[in-house]
């Protein structure tokens, strides 16, 4: 069973109110730096990016991230998915760094991602921009930004189609 | 997958997953940090039946930079004579409980004879003439990243292919792919019944003619003593790759050679200093490349 | 004790016999061979072994020209007792031992022992097989004269070739003159280096160092050559090539008194057999490959090759149970011998006369060695057979200590039913 929680429109709403939250919060957009967790949170900061240049005319840095060497809930059966580089091509020393992620679970990812960004240096501030939190926390993280809260059965899914990488936007619960 | 015995067992799409993760592990290598905590916890053992510096350096530096605890465990040859079979060199080892094993060991098939008798995933670091896979990763890695591509080249394997491991499992790589192979070197050091796929070359200038790679092999100095060559000079002159033949190289060609060299045999200072050869790449290559492996064979 | 065989179909090259029989043995000798048309039905006296042998086959008991039976010195690998069991389970009542004993077969204490010990503890009749040099170095002569009337019937250095043709021929002169066959175990040991396996593709892509076939073929001609000029006749033992068997078959033609064995893994397996690093296939000559295999097949046919032997080769489990190139060679091969071969006369390659041939008359002659066959008076020496019986391999049953044997789990049609040497009676009816 499919049900679509999220289409193009409301998704495009979602950034545009996420990227206005995060100049709020930080009173613009000098010193920030945003970090995509690979593969969706990429294509996410990056228009996030696009939007506050938009807004600010500020070109704010873009890294991606990929956590696989950082995480501590892979399977140890499945195949390790596609690995791509990371790519942090500024210092983060001192930045205030937004992670950007598509759906935010356990939180295992983003513990994930907030060890391996400690190894590129020290932020003076880590802050989480996702698009859907679906609850079932099992560390104590919590967005600074959320696009929607949607509550989930653990057995259900959440998939996220991106223009970038599925030719449209879309997010869809799918249930067993 | 729980070992990694040889190239031949793999598949094409195997061989490309492991050489785009170790892409990303060359981008660990180059932050300041160099250590990702995938494998913390977890225990390799460099088991070393062969003296051999360079390869077990790459592998426990490769380990380490995985979070693993790593043990050396080096054997020398004739203790093993001695007494403890290889068998129970292993039942040993796996009192110890360790996860990885990473052997090198001089007779061919050692590998997958360990890996038959183990839980633990096995890396063969080179046995007998057999093979080393993880050098012929590491040097297709180092091709594909200045080349783009391994499809398409020439590729001329100079030496004494006969006896090396380094040459078979370059061998076997290159044929997955879509590649000209070519075996340069004096009839002794050549096999005498090569593969369809290879071009025999017994004049080197013949051999590296319109190569894209030219992959130098270490010539062992024993082969001399047992009569395969009748001397190292004349073997420098014949098929050392001297300062005169660089002119016979294309200009985007590289050259690579698996360490450590013996200068004055199978290839001249010049051609080292050359800037088509990239034999210190290879060895900075060979860690993520290492990495890659040891990360793949995560135990199910 | 009597037993009466009924109904079984004998064929014995000996007498040159071949018909069905009713059989009856008492304390050990044959007393009646009775030839008849119908089948007969056992009476039920008590006091003597009945068998009703309808559909079996009865041959004279099998002689083995080729085997290690590693006493003395390898007790751990095997020991007389333990190969004369499985000797008479796989259908062999004779057995040549090789000299590569520790001590070596050079001297005749040696021989006295293995004979004494066959004597006491064996199953079947142990034929020792005399060094040809001193400690099988391949440089002295062993006292060849001597070690003839201890009881040796053949001479080899088998493991290790005569590499010095001047000892060779010398050791064909003398062995002319005690009338007792070399068997040579063909192998140019410089050009086979440290091979392990058969030189080729296969040996490329395993990275295995390959034995060339030249290291073979070259000897096999130069022992041709020096029979030759000596008119002395030389036996080639385990002949695994094509191109050995056109030499051999060459000089037959010309009457040079050459005769050769070769072993059922050479008709049955390949250099594939090896896998990945199967020990238990890593043997000496190595497995070759298919063209080969087949050759071997047509010369048992057209009888370029006189005999089929096991070079039974027994080897303890740690020999096997390490990295192929460090593996012990040889096969465990005095149990599946006669099945494996049975599959020759099933593929239609040998008569079921000329397969009983190269197991009896032809190392029986070449030896020099006197049978009777199976005849009034003479001595029970005789198997039953059935070649059609369905078995499936276990190396864990053998008799033998050596359960180093590529045929594990091989599913074989043709099984001896029962060995008879004299008084001693070997039922396999119920295995």
């Amino acid at each position: 069973m499919e049900k679509e929680l999220l289409n193009e429109q409301e998704i495009e709403r979602i950034l545009t109110r996420i990227t206005s939250e995060i100049l709020e919060k930080n009173k613009g957009a000098e010193n920030i730096c945003l970090v995509g967790i690979v593969t969706g949170g990429v294509y996410l900061a990056q228009r996030i990016a696009k939007k506050i240049k938009e807004t600010e005319g500020i070109e704010v840095p873009v890294g991606v991230l990929d956590i696989s060497f950082y995480r501590d809930d892979v399977s140890l059966s499945n195949k390790p998915r596609d690995i791509k580089p990371t790519n942090i091509p500024f210092s983060i020393d001192k930045k205030r760094i937004v992670l950007v992620d598509d759906v935010l679970f356990t939180g295992r990812s983003v513990r994930a991602a907030m060890d391996a960004l400690m190894d590129f240096g020290r932020p003076e501030q880590i802050q989480l921009a996702v698009l859907i939190d679906r609850g079932h926390r099992e560390l104590p993280i919590t967005a600074n930004y959320t696009g929607k809260y949607i509550p989930t059965a653990k057995t259900e899914k959440i998939k996220v189609y991106l223009k970038e990488i599925n030719g449209k936007d879309s997010v869809v619960l799918m249930s067993q | 997958m729980k070992d990694l015995i040889g190239i031949k067992e793999l598949s094409r799409a195997q061989i490309e997953e492991i050489l785009n993760t170790a892409k990303a592990f060359k981008e660990v290598l180059q932050r300041d940090i160099k250590k990702v905590p995938t494998l913390r916890g977890k225990t390799a053992i460099n088991l070393f039946f062969e003296p051999s510096t360079r390869t077990r350096t790459s592998f426990e530096l490769a380990e380490k930079r995985l979070s693993l605890d790593v043990l050396n465990f080096s054997v020398p040859t004739s203790a093993v004579v001695k007494g403890e079979t290889l068998y129970d060199t292993l039942k040993t080892i796996e009192a110890y409980n360790v996860d990885y094993i990473v052997i090198r060991h001089s007779s061919s098939g050692a590998a997958k004879f360990i890996a038959d008798h183990t839980e633990a995933s096995v890396i063969n670091a080179g046995d007998g003439i057999n093979e080393h896979p993880t050098q012929a990763l590491l040097d297709a890695f180092s091709i594909l990243e200045i080349k783009g591509r391994i499809d398409g080249l020439k590729i001329a394997i100079v030496g004494d292919i006969l006896h090396s491991r380094v040459a078979r499992s370059n061998y076997y790589l290159l044929s997955k792919f879509d590649t000209e192979i070519r075996f340069v070197g004096p009839p002794t050091f050549l096999p005498s019944h090569p593969p369809e796929n290879v071009k025999v070359y017994y004049r080197l200038r013949d051999g590296i003619k319109d190569a894209d790679v030219i992959i130098m092999l270490r010539i062992q100095l024993e082969r001399q003593k047992s009569g395969f060559i009748p001397s190292l000079k004349e073997y420098y002159h014949f098929w050392g790759l001297k300062k005169e033949d660089l002119s016979f190289v294309r200009d985007d060609a590289i050259l690579m050679h698996p360490g450590p060299m013996n200068r004055g045999v199978e290839v001249s200072t010049e051609v080292v200093n050359d800037p088509r050869a990239i034999i210190l790449k290879q060895v900075t290559n060979g860690i993520a490349t290492r990495m890659a492996v040891i990360y793949l064979l995560r135990r199910s | 004790m009597i037993i009466k065989i009924y109904n079984a179909y004998m064929i014995d090259p000996f007498t040159a016999k071949e018909g069905k029989v009713d059989l009856t043995i008492e304390e050990g000798i044959i007393r009646e061979v009775k030839f008849k048309e119908r089948r007969t039905a056992p009476s039920l006296k008590s006091q003597i072994l009945q068998i009703d042998a309808e559909g079996l086959y009865l041959f004279p008991g099998f002689i083995d020209m080729h085997a290690h039976l590693r006493e003395p010195g390898y007790e751990y690998k095997e020991t007389i007792h333990t190969a004369t069991l499985a000797a008479v389970k796989g259908g062999f009542t004779t057995v040549c031992c090789m000299a590569n004993t520790n001590p070596v077969n050079d001297n005749p204490e040696v021989t006295y022992y293995i004979l004494a010990k066959a004597k006491d503890e064996g199953s079947c009749e142990v034929l020792p097989v005399g060094a040809i040099t001193k400690g099988l170095k391949g440089e002295e002569l062993s006292e060849m004269a001597l070690l003839k009337e201890a009881g040796c019937v053949a001479f080899s250095d088998d493991g290790m070739p005569v590499m010095n043709s001047l000892v060779m021929k010398r050791a064909l002169q003398y062995a002319k003159a005690i009338n007792a066959p070399i068997i040579s175990h063909c192998e140019d040991i410089n050009l086979t280096e440290e091979g392990v396996m058969n030189e080729g593709k296969l040996s490329f892509y395993l990275g295995l160092k390959g034995i060339p076939a030249a290291s073979e073929e070259i000897m096999v001609m130069r022992d041709i050559i020096l029979c030759k000029y000596y008119r002395s006749p030389i036996h080639i033992a385990h002949v695994s090539l094509k191109s050995s068997l056109e030499i051999i078959k060459r000089a037959k033609q010309e009457g040079i008194m050459v005769t050769a064995e070769t072993c059922p893994h050479y008709f049955t397996l390949t250099e594939k057999a090896i896998g990945n690093y199967d020990t238990s296939a890593k043997v000496n000559p190595p497995l070759r490959n298919e063209e080969d295999k087949e050759a071997i097949k047509i010369g048992l046919k057209e009888g370029v090759i006189d005999v089929i032997a096991t070079d039974h080769a027994p080897h303890h489990e740690d020999e096997k149970n390490v990295p192929f190139e460090e593996a012990a060679n040889g096969i465990s091969g005095l149990e599946t011998a006669v099945s494996l071969s049975l599959n020759l006369y099933h593929e239609g390659v040998l008569t079921l006369r000329q397969l009983v041939e190269k197991f009896t008359l032809n190392p029986a002659r070449i030896l020099n060695i006197n049978r009777q066959g199976i005849k009034e008076g003479a001595e029970a020496d005789l198997i039953l057979v059935d070649v059609n019986k369905d078995w499936i391999v276990d190396k864990n049953k053998f008799a033998s200590k050596g359960k180093n044997t590529p045929f594990h789990g091989w599913k074989l049609k043709g099984k001896v039913l029962m060995t008879i040497r004299g008084k001693n009676i070997f039922d396999m009816r119920e295995e």
